[in-house]
Protein backbone atom coordinates (compact mmCIF):
# COMPACT_ATOMS: atom_id res chain seq x y z
CA UNK A 1 0.00 0.00 0.00
CA UNK A 2 2.36 2.70 1.16
CA UNK A 3 4.35 2.30 -2.10
CA UNK A 4 1.38 2.56 -4.24
CA UNK A 5 0.18 5.31 -2.29
CA UNK A 6 3.99 7.07 -2.95
CA UNK A 7 4.13 6.53 -6.31
CA UNK A 8 0.96 8.27 -6.79
CA UNK A 9 1.56 10.87 -4.70
CA UNK A 10 4.74 11.63 -6.92
CA UNK A 11 2.83 11.19 -10.19
CA UNK A 12 0.36 13.88 -8.92
CA UNK A 13 3.44 16.30 -7.32
CA UNK A 14 4.78 15.79 -11.10
CA UNK A 15 1.86 16.81 -13.05
CA UNK A 16 1.37 19.74 -10.47
CA UNK A 17 4.88 21.06 -11.17
CA UNK A 18 4.38 20.40 -14.86
CA UNK A 19 1.32 22.21 -14.85
CA UNK A 20 2.28 25.64 -13.16
CA UNK A 21 5.65 25.16 -16.01
CA UNK A 22 3.28 25.01 -18.88
CA UNK A 23 1.29 28.06 -17.94
CA UNK A 24 4.71 29.71 -17.08
CA UNK A 25 5.26 29.43 -20.65
CA UNK A 26 2.13 30.14 -21.94
CA UNK A 27 1.93 33.19 -20.69
CA UNK A 28 5.20 34.06 -22.19
CA UNK A 29 4.03 33.06 -25.68
CA UNK A 30 3.38 36.61 -27.15
CA UNK A 31 6.50 37.74 -26.18
CA UNK A 32 6.63 40.15 -23.09
CA UNK A 33 4.02 39.45 -20.38
CA UNK A 34 3.75 42.74 -18.96
CA UNK A 35 1.68 43.57 -22.05
CA UNK A 36 -1.15 41.13 -20.76
CA UNK A 37 -1.13 42.94 -17.10
CA UNK A 38 -1.64 46.70 -17.85
CA UNK A 39 -4.82 48.27 -18.43
CA UNK A 40 -5.77 49.24 -21.83
CA UNK A 41 -4.17 52.32 -23.05
CA UNK A 42 -1.16 52.39 -20.71
CA UNK A 43 1.95 54.96 -21.63
CA UNK A 44 5.01 53.46 -22.54
CA UNK A 45 6.58 54.37 -19.50
CA UNK A 46 4.52 53.15 -17.49
CA UNK A 47 4.68 49.91 -18.76
CA UNK A 48 8.93 49.98 -18.90
CA UNK A 49 8.17 50.68 -15.28
CA UNK A 50 6.01 47.74 -14.51
CA UNK A 51 7.76 45.19 -16.39
CA UNK A 52 10.96 46.79 -14.41
CA UNK A 53 8.77 46.44 -10.64
CA UNK A 54 7.66 42.97 -12.07
CA UNK A 55 10.59 41.52 -12.93
CA UNK A 56 9.75 40.71 -16.47
CA UNK A 57 13.31 42.38 -17.72
CA UNK A 58 15.44 39.82 -15.73
CA UNK A 59 16.47 36.45 -17.70
CA UNK A 60 13.42 33.80 -17.79
CA UNK A 61 15.41 31.32 -15.57
CA UNK A 62 15.01 33.99 -12.84
CA UNK A 63 11.71 34.78 -13.70
CA UNK A 64 10.79 31.44 -13.59
CA UNK A 65 12.68 30.86 -10.35
CA UNK A 66 10.89 33.69 -8.22
CA UNK A 67 7.82 32.48 -9.73
CA UNK A 68 7.91 29.05 -8.37
CA UNK A 69 8.90 30.95 -5.18
CA UNK A 70 5.71 32.89 -4.98
CA UNK A 71 3.84 30.15 -5.51
CA UNK A 72 5.27 27.60 -2.99
CA UNK A 73 4.19 30.64 -0.39
CA UNK A 74 0.52 30.62 -1.70
CA UNK A 75 1.24 33.97 -3.62
CA UNK A 76 -0.72 34.67 -6.57
CA UNK A 77 0.05 38.00 -7.28
CA UNK A 78 -1.54 41.88 -7.48
CA UNK A 79 -4.34 42.80 -9.96
CA UNK A 80 -2.87 45.64 -11.29
CA UNK A 81 -6.54 46.38 -12.61
CA UNK A 82 -8.22 45.78 -9.70
CA UNK A 83 -5.69 46.82 -7.64
CA UNK A 84 -6.37 43.94 -4.92
CA UNK A 85 -4.52 40.41 -4.64
CA UNK A 86 -5.46 38.10 -7.14
CA UNK A 87 -6.04 35.33 -4.39
CA UNK A 88 -8.95 37.67 -2.58
CA UNK A 89 -10.08 38.50 -5.88
CA UNK A 90 -10.93 34.58 -6.49
CA UNK A 91 -11.60 33.82 -3.05
CA UNK A 92 -14.67 35.66 -3.25
CA UNK A 93 -16.05 34.20 -6.72
CA UNK A 94 -14.86 30.34 -6.11
CA UNK A 95 -18.10 29.87 -3.47
CA UNK A 96 -20.33 30.65 -6.88
CA UNK A 97 -18.50 28.16 -9.13
CA UNK A 98 -18.44 25.31 -6.55
CA UNK A 99 -22.05 25.82 -5.62
CA UNK A 100 -22.72 25.56 -9.59
CA UNK A 101 -20.52 22.72 -9.74
CA UNK A 102 -22.35 20.96 -7.23
CA UNK A 103 -25.58 21.61 -8.47
CA UNK A 104 -24.71 20.18 -12.05
CA UNK A 105 -23.28 16.68 -10.07
CA UNK A 106 -26.64 16.72 -8.35
CA UNK A 107 -28.15 16.71 -11.83
CA UNK A 108 -25.43 14.66 -13.27
CA UNK A 109 -25.79 11.91 -11.14
CA UNK A 110 -29.36 12.31 -9.66
CA UNK A 111 -30.48 11.53 -13.48
CA UNK A 112 -27.42 9.27 -14.84
CA UNK A 113 -27.33 6.78 -12.39
CA UNK A 114 -30.95 5.68 -12.28
CA UNK A 115 -30.85 5.92 -16.07
CA UNK A 116 -27.63 3.61 -16.60
CA UNK A 117 -29.00 1.56 -14.12
CA UNK A 118 -32.34 1.40 -15.61
CA UNK A 119 -30.33 0.84 -19.52
CA UNK A 120 -28.54 -1.87 -18.12
CA UNK A 121 -31.60 -4.03 -16.33
CA UNK A 122 -33.98 -3.21 -19.07
CA UNK A 123 -31.32 -3.90 -21.91
CA UNK A 124 -32.71 -3.91 -25.13
CA UNK A 125 -36.11 -2.92 -24.28
CA UNK A 126 -37.76 0.42 -25.51
CA UNK A 127 -37.05 2.18 -22.43
CA UNK A 128 -33.12 1.33 -22.92
CA UNK A 129 -33.64 2.65 -26.37
CA UNK A 130 -34.92 6.52 -24.85
CA UNK A 131 -32.65 6.48 -22.14
CA UNK A 132 -29.75 6.01 -24.76
CA UNK A 133 -31.25 8.80 -26.73
CA UNK A 134 -31.46 11.26 -23.51
CA UNK A 135 -27.94 10.31 -23.08
CA UNK A 136 -26.87 10.63 -26.72
CA UNK A 137 -28.96 14.09 -26.49
CA UNK A 138 -27.48 15.21 -23.07
CA UNK A 139 -23.71 14.43 -25.20
CA UNK A 140 -24.29 16.29 -28.17
CA UNK A 141 -26.13 19.37 -26.57
CA UNK A 142 -23.83 22.23 -26.33
CA UNK A 143 -23.99 23.79 -23.15
CA UNK A 144 -24.11 27.27 -24.08
CA UNK A 145 -27.42 26.73 -26.65
CA UNK A 146 -28.93 24.20 -24.26
CA UNK A 147 -28.90 27.41 -21.84
CA UNK A 148 -29.77 29.92 -24.07
CA UNK A 149 -32.92 27.19 -24.98
CA UNK A 150 -34.14 26.92 -21.27
CA UNK A 151 -33.43 30.63 -20.57
CA UNK A 152 -35.83 31.36 -24.32
CA UNK A 153 -38.41 28.74 -22.78
CA UNK A 154 -38.45 28.99 -18.58
CA UNK A 155 -37.46 32.53 -18.25
CA UNK A 156 -38.65 34.18 -21.61
CA UNK A 157 -41.95 32.54 -22.19
CA UNK A 158 -42.70 30.83 -19.16
CA UNK A 159 -41.13 33.14 -16.72
CA UNK A 160 -40.84 30.38 -14.82
CA UNK A 161 -36.84 30.82 -13.33
CA UNK A 162 -34.57 34.43 -13.73
CA UNK A 163 -32.66 34.48 -16.75
CA UNK A 164 -29.68 35.58 -15.42
CA UNK A 165 -27.41 36.26 -12.26
CA UNK A 166 -27.31 34.80 -8.72
CA UNK A 167 -30.83 35.74 -6.53
CA UNK A 168 -31.42 32.58 -4.59
CA UNK A 169 -31.54 28.94 -5.51
CA UNK A 170 -33.72 29.71 -8.45
CA UNK A 171 -31.60 31.40 -10.35
CA UNK A 172 -29.01 28.44 -9.77
CA UNK A 173 -31.77 25.15 -11.64
CA UNK A 174 -30.80 26.10 -15.24
CA UNK A 175 -26.97 26.74 -15.10
CA UNK A 176 -26.83 23.62 -13.31
CA UNK A 177 -28.58 21.56 -15.52
CA UNK A 178 -26.68 22.88 -18.87
CA UNK A 179 -23.64 22.02 -16.95
CA UNK A 180 -24.61 18.99 -15.66
CA UNK A 181 -25.90 17.39 -18.76
CA UNK A 182 -22.67 15.99 -20.15
CA UNK A 183 -21.34 14.20 -17.23
CA UNK A 184 -25.23 12.81 -17.20
CA UNK A 185 -24.46 11.07 -19.75
CA UNK A 186 -20.85 9.88 -18.78
CA UNK A 187 -22.48 8.78 -15.83
CA UNK A 188 -25.34 6.94 -17.47
CA UNK A 189 -22.94 5.05 -20.06
CA UNK A 190 -20.51 4.01 -17.28
CA UNK A 191 -23.13 3.12 -14.58
CA UNK A 192 -24.72 0.95 -17.63
CA UNK A 193 -21.37 -1.01 -18.67
CA UNK A 194 -20.72 -1.47 -14.74
CA UNK A 195 -24.06 -3.06 -14.18
CA UNK A 196 -23.82 -4.96 -17.17
CA UNK A 197 -20.61 -6.53 -15.95
CA UNK A 198 -21.51 -7.05 -12.35
CA UNK A 199 -25.14 -8.74 -13.50
CA UNK A 200 -23.08 -11.16 -15.95
CA UNK A 201 -21.23 -12.26 -13.10
CA UNK A 202 -21.50 -16.00 -12.04
CA UNK A 203 -22.34 -15.24 -8.24
CA UNK A 204 -25.60 -13.24 -8.82
CA UNK A 205 -26.46 -15.45 -11.59
CA UNK A 206 -26.07 -18.12 -8.86
CA UNK A 207 -28.05 -15.99 -6.59
CA UNK A 208 -31.24 -14.81 -8.73
CA UNK A 209 -31.01 -18.74 -9.60
CA UNK A 210 -31.41 -19.16 -5.74
CA UNK A 211 -34.64 -17.01 -5.37
CA UNK A 212 -32.83 -13.58 -4.90
CA UNK A 213 -35.38 -10.62 -7.03
CA UNK A 214 -34.00 -8.91 -8.92
CA UNK A 215 -34.37 -5.77 -6.84
CA UNK A 216 -32.72 -7.10 -3.71
CA UNK A 217 -29.98 -9.11 -6.24
CA UNK A 218 -28.82 -5.43 -7.46
CA UNK A 219 -29.31 -3.78 -4.33
CA UNK A 220 -27.01 -6.07 -2.33
CA UNK A 221 -24.71 -7.33 -4.71
CA UNK A 222 -24.93 -5.48 -8.19
CA UNK A 223 -24.64 -1.73 -7.07
CA UNK A 224 -21.97 -1.89 -4.09
CA UNK A 225 -19.49 -3.67 -6.55
CA UNK A 226 -20.48 -1.14 -9.81
CA UNK A 227 -19.97 2.00 -7.65
CA UNK A 228 -16.35 1.47 -7.42
CA UNK A 229 -15.43 2.60 -10.85
CA UNK A 230 -18.15 5.64 -11.04
CA UNK A 231 -15.87 7.37 -7.43
CA UNK A 232 -13.42 7.74 -10.21
CA UNK A 233 -15.63 9.06 -12.61
CA UNK A 234 -16.95 11.30 -10.38
CA UNK A 235 -13.91 12.62 -9.53
CA UNK A 236 -13.09 13.15 -12.89
CA UNK A 237 -16.02 15.33 -13.90
CA UNK A 238 -15.91 17.43 -11.02
CA UNK A 239 -12.93 18.53 -12.70
CA UNK A 240 -14.55 19.02 -15.77
CA UNK A 241 -17.16 20.80 -14.66
CA UNK A 242 -15.32 23.57 -13.25
CA UNK A 243 -13.74 24.09 -16.70
CA UNK A 244 -17.39 23.98 -18.28
CA UNK A 245 -18.14 26.76 -15.67
CA UNK A 246 -16.57 29.22 -18.46
CA UNK A 247 -18.82 28.88 -20.91
CA UNK A 248 -21.71 28.07 -18.67
CA UNK A 249 -21.60 31.32 -16.27
CA UNK A 250 -21.32 33.20 -19.05
CA UNK A 251 -24.16 32.50 -21.05
CA UNK A 252 -26.31 32.76 -17.05
CA UNK A 253 -24.22 35.92 -15.91
CA UNK A 254 -23.08 33.76 -13.13
CA UNK A 255 -20.63 35.50 -10.96
CA UNK A 256 -18.39 32.41 -10.71
CA UNK A 257 -14.62 31.81 -12.00
CA UNK A 258 -15.89 30.55 -14.87
CA UNK A 259 -17.33 34.69 -16.01
CA UNK A 260 -14.47 36.27 -13.82
CA UNK A 261 -12.04 34.53 -16.40
CA UNK A 262 -13.86 35.75 -19.32
CA UNK A 263 -14.16 39.63 -17.68
CA UNK A 264 -10.60 39.45 -16.42
CA UNK A 265 -9.71 38.30 -20.34
CA UNK A 266 -11.53 41.53 -21.54
CA UNK A 267 -10.13 43.66 -18.86
CA UNK A 268 -6.33 42.74 -19.50
CA UNK A 269 -6.50 41.46 -16.23
CA UNK A 270 -3.89 37.98 -16.80
CA UNK A 271 -3.07 37.31 -12.97
CA UNK A 272 -6.37 36.53 -12.70
CA UNK A 273 -6.68 34.09 -15.73
CA UNK A 274 -3.51 32.54 -14.57
CA UNK A 275 -4.67 31.79 -11.26
CA UNK A 276 -8.13 30.47 -12.46
CA UNK A 277 -6.42 27.97 -14.59
CA UNK A 278 -3.80 27.41 -11.63
CA UNK A 279 -6.98 26.62 -9.55
CA UNK A 280 -8.64 24.42 -11.50
CA UNK A 281 -6.04 22.10 -12.61
CA UNK A 282 -4.52 21.52 -8.93
CA UNK A 283 -8.13 21.09 -7.93
CA UNK A 284 -7.92 18.05 -10.78
CA UNK A 285 -5.07 16.86 -10.00
CA UNK A 286 -5.90 16.62 -5.94
CA UNK A 287 -9.38 15.09 -6.75
CA UNK A 288 -8.04 12.62 -9.11
CA UNK A 289 -5.23 11.26 -6.49
CA UNK A 290 -8.12 11.20 -3.87
CA UNK A 291 -10.06 9.17 -6.19
CA UNK A 292 -7.12 6.98 -6.90
CA UNK A 293 -6.71 6.42 -3.35
CA UNK A 294 -10.11 5.75 -1.96
CA UNK A 295 -10.33 3.29 -5.15
CA UNK A 296 -7.07 1.30 -3.90
CA UNK A 297 -8.80 1.21 -0.42
CA UNK A 298 -12.47 -0.15 -1.72
CA UNK A 299 -10.55 -2.77 -3.74
CA UNK A 300 -7.29 -4.10 -2.30
CA UNK A 301 -6.32 -5.81 -6.25
CA UNK A 302 -5.85 -2.42 -7.87
CA UNK A 303 -2.91 -2.19 -4.90
CA UNK A 304 -1.68 -5.54 -6.31
CA UNK A 305 -1.63 -4.30 -9.93
CA UNK A 306 0.11 -1.40 -9.38
CA UNK B 1 -14.52 -7.21 -43.77
CA UNK B 2 -17.75 -6.24 -45.50
CA UNK B 3 -19.62 -3.35 -44.83
CA UNK B 4 -23.21 -3.58 -43.98
CA UNK B 5 -24.70 -0.53 -43.36
CA UNK B 6 -28.09 -0.08 -41.54
CA UNK B 7 -30.06 2.69 -41.67
CA UNK B 8 -29.36 4.60 -38.86
CA UNK B 9 -25.75 5.11 -40.41
CA UNK B 10 -26.74 5.68 -43.59
CA UNK B 11 -28.90 8.84 -41.78
CA UNK B 12 -26.21 10.00 -40.23
CA UNK B 13 -23.78 9.57 -43.29
CA UNK B 14 -26.23 11.87 -45.41
CA UNK B 15 -27.14 14.67 -42.75
CA UNK B 16 -23.14 14.84 -42.64
CA UNK B 17 -22.58 14.76 -46.56
CA UNK B 18 -25.05 17.68 -46.65
CA UNK B 19 -23.74 19.82 -44.38
CA UNK B 20 -20.28 19.62 -45.83
CA UNK B 21 -21.05 20.16 -49.31
CA UNK B 22 -23.29 23.09 -47.93
CA UNK B 23 -20.01 24.03 -46.45
CA UNK B 24 -18.06 23.49 -49.29
CA UNK B 25 -20.33 24.90 -52.33
CA UNK B 26 -21.24 27.90 -49.18
CA UNK B 27 -20.63 30.65 -51.95
CA UNK B 28 -22.75 29.27 -54.54
CA UNK B 29 -25.26 27.89 -52.14
CA UNK B 30 -25.94 30.65 -49.90
CA UNK B 31 -28.94 33.02 -51.04
CA UNK B 32 -27.46 36.32 -49.67
CA UNK B 33 -23.98 37.79 -49.01
CA UNK B 34 -23.49 36.60 -44.94
CA UNK B 35 -21.42 40.09 -44.27
CA UNK B 36 -24.15 42.40 -45.86
CA UNK B 37 -25.73 44.43 -43.44
CA UNK B 38 -29.10 46.06 -43.50
CA UNK B 39 -30.38 48.59 -41.26
CA UNK B 40 -33.38 48.09 -42.82
CA UNK B 41 -33.79 44.05 -42.51
CA UNK B 42 -33.05 44.13 -38.72
CA UNK B 43 -34.28 40.91 -36.64
CA UNK B 44 -36.73 40.20 -38.95
CA UNK B 45 -38.39 36.51 -38.53
CA UNK B 46 -37.82 33.31 -40.71
CA UNK B 47 -40.21 33.63 -43.64
CA UNK B 48 -39.47 37.25 -44.26
CA UNK B 49 -40.06 38.24 -48.26
CA UNK B 50 -38.76 41.14 -48.85
CA UNK B 51 -37.32 43.41 -51.78
CA UNK B 52 -33.86 42.39 -51.06
CA UNK B 53 -35.11 38.73 -51.56
CA UNK B 54 -36.03 36.39 -49.29
CA UNK B 55 -34.65 35.01 -45.62
CA UNK B 56 -36.17 31.66 -45.02
CA UNK B 57 -34.54 31.90 -41.57
CA UNK B 58 -34.73 35.49 -40.87
CA UNK B 59 -32.12 38.21 -40.22
CA UNK B 60 -29.77 39.25 -37.55
CA UNK B 61 -29.45 42.51 -35.20
CA UNK B 62 -27.33 43.80 -38.29
CA UNK B 63 -30.01 42.81 -41.17
CA UNK B 64 -28.18 39.65 -42.18
CA UNK B 65 -29.30 36.87 -43.80
CA UNK B 66 -29.35 34.19 -40.74
CA UNK B 67 -29.19 31.28 -44.01
CA UNK B 68 -26.11 32.36 -45.28
CA UNK B 69 -24.35 33.11 -42.11
CA UNK B 70 -25.18 29.94 -41.00
CA UNK B 71 -23.57 28.15 -43.83
CA UNK B 72 -20.52 30.06 -44.06
CA UNK B 73 -20.89 29.48 -40.10
CA UNK B 74 -20.38 25.43 -41.00
CA UNK B 75 -17.39 26.09 -43.68
CA UNK B 76 -15.67 28.16 -40.95
CA UNK B 77 -16.31 25.15 -38.10
CA UNK B 78 -15.41 22.37 -40.58
CA UNK B 79 -12.15 24.03 -41.48
CA UNK B 80 -11.25 24.43 -37.84
CA UNK B 81 -12.33 21.30 -36.83
CA UNK B 82 -10.55 19.07 -39.75
CA UNK B 83 -7.22 21.34 -39.78
CA UNK B 84 -7.13 21.12 -35.93
CA UNK B 85 -7.53 17.81 -35.36
CA UNK B 86 -4.75 17.04 -38.23
CA UNK B 87 -2.12 18.60 -36.49
CA UNK B 88 -3.23 17.32 -33.22
CA UNK B 89 -3.26 13.90 -34.74
CA UNK B 90 0.34 14.07 -36.39
CA UNK B 91 1.43 15.44 -33.20
CA UNK B 92 0.28 13.12 -30.94
CA UNK B 93 0.76 10.22 -33.31
CA UNK B 94 4.27 11.04 -33.46
CA UNK B 95 4.92 11.23 -30.35
CA UNK B 96 3.29 8.59 -29.31
CA UNK B 97 4.74 6.26 -31.96
CA UNK B 98 8.35 7.75 -30.65
CA UNK B 99 7.50 7.05 -27.13
CA UNK B 100 6.79 3.40 -27.73
CA UNK B 101 9.27 2.68 -29.88
CA UNK B 102 12.48 4.27 -28.02
CA UNK B 103 10.73 3.97 -24.25
CA UNK B 104 13.58 4.49 -21.87
CA UNK B 105 13.71 8.12 -20.65
CA UNK B 106 12.28 9.51 -24.00
CA UNK B 107 8.89 8.20 -23.50
CA UNK B 108 8.88 8.88 -19.29
CA UNK B 109 9.56 12.44 -20.53
CA UNK B 110 6.57 12.52 -23.13
CA UNK B 111 4.55 10.29 -21.20
CA UNK B 112 5.14 12.73 -18.29
CA UNK B 113 4.06 16.16 -20.28
CA UNK B 114 0.48 14.12 -21.82
CA UNK B 115 -0.12 13.78 -17.82
CA UNK B 116 0.46 17.56 -17.59
CA UNK B 117 -1.53 18.23 -20.65
CA UNK B 118 -4.29 16.08 -19.33
CA UNK B 119 -4.50 17.98 -16.05
CA UNK B 120 -5.33 20.85 -17.45
CA UNK B 121 -8.75 21.19 -18.51
CA UNK B 122 -8.89 21.86 -22.16
CA UNK B 123 -11.23 24.26 -22.98
CA UNK B 124 -9.31 26.29 -19.89
CA UNK B 125 -6.32 26.10 -21.69
CA UNK B 126 -7.24 26.90 -25.07
CA UNK B 127 -8.77 29.86 -23.47
CA UNK B 128 -5.59 30.50 -21.69
CA UNK B 129 -3.42 30.49 -24.77
CA UNK B 130 -5.83 32.42 -27.53
CA UNK B 131 -6.36 35.08 -24.85
CA UNK B 132 -2.41 35.46 -24.53
CA UNK B 133 -1.52 35.09 -28.16
CA UNK B 134 -4.93 37.22 -29.43
CA UNK B 135 -7.54 36.16 -31.49
CA UNK B 136 -6.98 34.79 -35.48
CA UNK B 137 -7.73 31.58 -37.50
CA UNK B 138 -4.34 30.38 -37.76
CA UNK B 139 -3.79 30.90 -34.00
CA UNK B 140 -6.88 28.93 -33.13
CA UNK B 141 -6.06 25.99 -34.98
CA UNK B 142 -2.81 26.08 -33.72
CA UNK B 143 -4.12 26.17 -29.87
CA UNK B 144 -6.99 23.89 -30.39
CA UNK B 145 -4.49 21.34 -32.40
CA UNK B 146 -1.89 22.31 -29.46
CA UNK B 147 -3.81 21.08 -26.45
CA UNK B 148 -5.38 18.14 -27.94
CA UNK B 149 -2.67 15.58 -28.84
CA UNK B 150 -2.52 13.97 -25.74
CA UNK B 151 -5.46 11.39 -26.35
CA UNK B 152 -3.82 10.28 -29.45
CA UNK B 153 -0.37 9.92 -27.86
CA UNK B 154 -2.06 7.40 -25.00
CA UNK B 155 -3.73 5.46 -27.95
CA UNK B 156 -0.58 5.06 -30.02
CA UNK B 157 2.35 4.62 -27.26
CA UNK B 158 -0.16 1.45 -25.49
CA UNK B 159 -0.54 0.25 -29.05
CA UNK B 160 2.81 0.74 -30.69
CA UNK B 161 4.03 -1.50 -27.12
CA UNK B 162 1.82 -4.03 -28.61
CA UNK B 163 2.69 -4.39 -31.61
CA UNK B 164 6.40 -4.12 -31.37
CA UNK B 165 6.70 -6.89 -29.26
CA UNK B 166 5.34 -9.01 -32.48
CA UNK B 167 7.72 -11.43 -34.23
CA UNK B 168 7.18 -9.62 -37.18
CA UNK B 169 8.47 -6.44 -36.33
CA UNK B 170 11.49 -7.93 -34.59
CA UNK B 171 11.68 -9.66 -37.52
CA UNK B 172 11.89 -6.46 -39.90
CA UNK B 173 14.75 -5.50 -37.13
CA UNK B 174 16.97 -7.63 -37.83
CA UNK B 175 16.28 -7.36 -41.52
CA UNK B 176 17.89 -3.99 -40.95
CA UNK B 177 14.69 -1.75 -40.90
CA UNK B 178 15.34 1.42 -39.83
CA UNK B 179 13.02 2.77 -36.79
CA UNK B 180 11.55 5.26 -39.40
CA UNK B 181 10.58 2.52 -41.92
CA UNK B 182 9.08 0.06 -39.11
CA UNK B 183 7.17 3.00 -37.33
CA UNK B 184 5.39 4.24 -40.78
CA UNK B 185 4.84 1.43 -42.88
CA UNK B 186 4.82 -2.02 -40.24
CA UNK B 187 3.46 -0.04 -37.16
CA UNK B 188 1.07 2.62 -38.05
CA UNK B 189 -0.96 0.75 -40.51
CA UNK B 190 -1.99 -1.48 -37.41
CA UNK B 191 -2.64 0.74 -34.68
CA UNK B 192 -4.67 3.19 -37.29
CA UNK B 193 -7.87 2.08 -36.17
CA UNK B 194 -7.98 3.18 -32.61
CA UNK B 195 -6.30 6.26 -33.49
CA UNK B 196 -9.41 6.66 -36.08
CA UNK B 197 -11.87 6.32 -33.23
CA UNK B 198 -10.43 8.75 -31.69
CA UNK B 199 -9.95 11.39 -33.97
CA UNK B 200 -13.80 11.10 -35.11
CA UNK B 201 -14.72 12.04 -31.47
CA UNK B 202 -11.99 14.51 -31.30
CA UNK B 203 -13.48 16.15 -34.49
CA UNK B 204 -17.30 16.73 -33.04
CA UNK B 205 -15.17 17.88 -29.86
CA UNK B 206 -12.88 20.55 -31.94
CA UNK B 207 -16.39 21.55 -33.69
CA UNK B 208 -17.93 22.27 -30.50
CA UNK B 209 -14.83 24.21 -29.09
CA UNK B 210 -14.58 26.51 -31.80
CA UNK B 211 -17.81 27.20 -31.08
CA UNK B 212 -17.40 27.79 -27.36
CA UNK B 213 -14.60 29.83 -27.67
CA UNK B 214 -16.05 31.67 -30.43
CA UNK B 215 -19.33 32.16 -28.48
CA UNK B 216 -16.73 33.67 -25.62
CA UNK B 217 -15.74 35.82 -27.73
CA UNK B 218 -12.19 34.21 -28.34
CA UNK B 219 -12.58 32.36 -31.50
CA UNK B 220 -14.02 32.93 -35.15
CA UNK B 221 -13.64 37.18 -35.05
CA UNK B 222 -16.84 39.36 -36.01
CA UNK B 223 -18.01 40.45 -38.78
CA UNK B 224 -17.33 36.67 -40.08
CA UNK B 225 -20.05 34.24 -39.78
CA UNK B 226 -19.61 31.06 -36.83
CA UNK B 227 -22.22 29.24 -35.06
CA UNK B 228 -20.77 30.37 -32.01
CA UNK B 229 -20.70 34.13 -32.40
CA UNK B 230 -23.87 34.08 -33.79
CA UNK B 231 -25.24 32.72 -30.78
CA UNK B 232 -23.06 35.01 -28.58
CA UNK B 233 -24.83 37.50 -30.73
CA UNK B 234 -28.52 36.07 -29.92
CA UNK B 235 -27.85 35.57 -26.29
CA UNK B 236 -28.58 39.37 -25.68
CA UNK B 237 -31.81 38.79 -27.84
CA UNK B 238 -33.02 36.08 -26.98
CA UNK B 239 -36.92 37.85 -26.43
CA UNK B 240 -37.00 39.33 -29.31
CA UNK B 241 -34.96 37.17 -32.06
CA UNK B 242 -35.43 33.08 -30.86
CA UNK B 243 -34.33 32.21 -34.81
CA UNK B 244 -30.57 33.51 -33.93
CA UNK B 245 -29.89 30.95 -31.77
CA UNK B 246 -32.35 28.43 -32.43
CA UNK B 247 -31.66 28.22 -35.70
CA UNK B 248 -27.22 27.57 -35.41
CA UNK B 249 -27.78 25.82 -32.43
CA UNK B 250 -29.65 23.14 -34.53
CA UNK B 251 -27.18 22.87 -37.00
CA UNK B 252 -24.37 22.41 -34.20
CA UNK B 253 -26.43 20.01 -32.28
CA UNK B 254 -26.73 17.97 -35.29
CA UNK B 255 -23.08 17.91 -36.58
CA UNK B 256 -21.93 16.53 -33.51
CA UNK B 257 -24.74 14.12 -32.74
CA UNK B 258 -23.78 12.81 -35.61
CA UNK B 259 -20.14 12.18 -35.70
CA UNK B 260 -20.45 11.64 -32.36
CA UNK B 261 -22.99 8.26 -33.73
CA UNK B 262 -20.61 7.99 -36.22
CA UNK B 263 -17.58 7.35 -33.86
CA UNK B 264 -19.51 4.90 -31.98
CA UNK B 265 -20.37 2.85 -35.25
CA UNK B 266 -16.66 3.18 -36.19
CA UNK B 267 -15.48 2.15 -32.60
CA UNK B 268 -18.24 -1.16 -33.07
CA UNK B 269 -17.05 -1.84 -36.59
CA UNK B 270 -13.31 -1.82 -35.76
CA UNK B 271 -13.46 -3.62 -31.83
CA UNK B 272 -16.65 -6.27 -32.01
CA UNK B 273 -15.96 -6.76 -28.46
CA UNK B 274 -17.49 -3.25 -27.62
CA UNK B 275 -20.79 -3.98 -29.63
CA UNK B 276 -23.52 -2.88 -27.89
CA UNK B 277 -21.32 -0.98 -24.55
Amino acid sequence: MPRYLLSRLLQAAIATFGVITLVFFVMRLAGDPTLLLVPQGASAEQIAELRHALGFDRPLLTQYIAYLDQLAHFDLGESFVQRAPVSAILGARIPYTLALAAGALAVALGIGLPAGIAMAVWRGRAVERLLAALVLTGQSLPTFWSGILMILLFGVILHWLPTSGADGPASLIMPAVALGALAMSTFARMARIAVLDELQRDYVVAARARGLSLGAALWRHVLRNAAIPVITVTALEIGNLLAGAVIVETVFAWPGIGQLAIQSIAARDFLVVQAIVLFVSVTYITLSLLADIAYSLVDPRIRAVA
Amino acid sequence: MKARLSPGIVLILFLLTLFVVAAVLAPWVSPHDPLRQSLLLRLRPPGTVAAQGDFLLGTDDLGRDLLSRIIYGARASFIVATLSVSVSLLTGTILGLAAGWFRGWSATLIMRLVDTMLSIPAILLAVLTVAVLGPGFTKLILVLGLTRWPRYTRVAYASTLQVAALPYIRAAVMAGAGPARILLRHVLPNIAGPLMVVATSEFGLMILFEAGLSFLGLGIQPPAPSWGSIMSAGRDYVARAWWMTVFPGIGLFLVVLCVNLMGDWLRDRLDPRSVGR
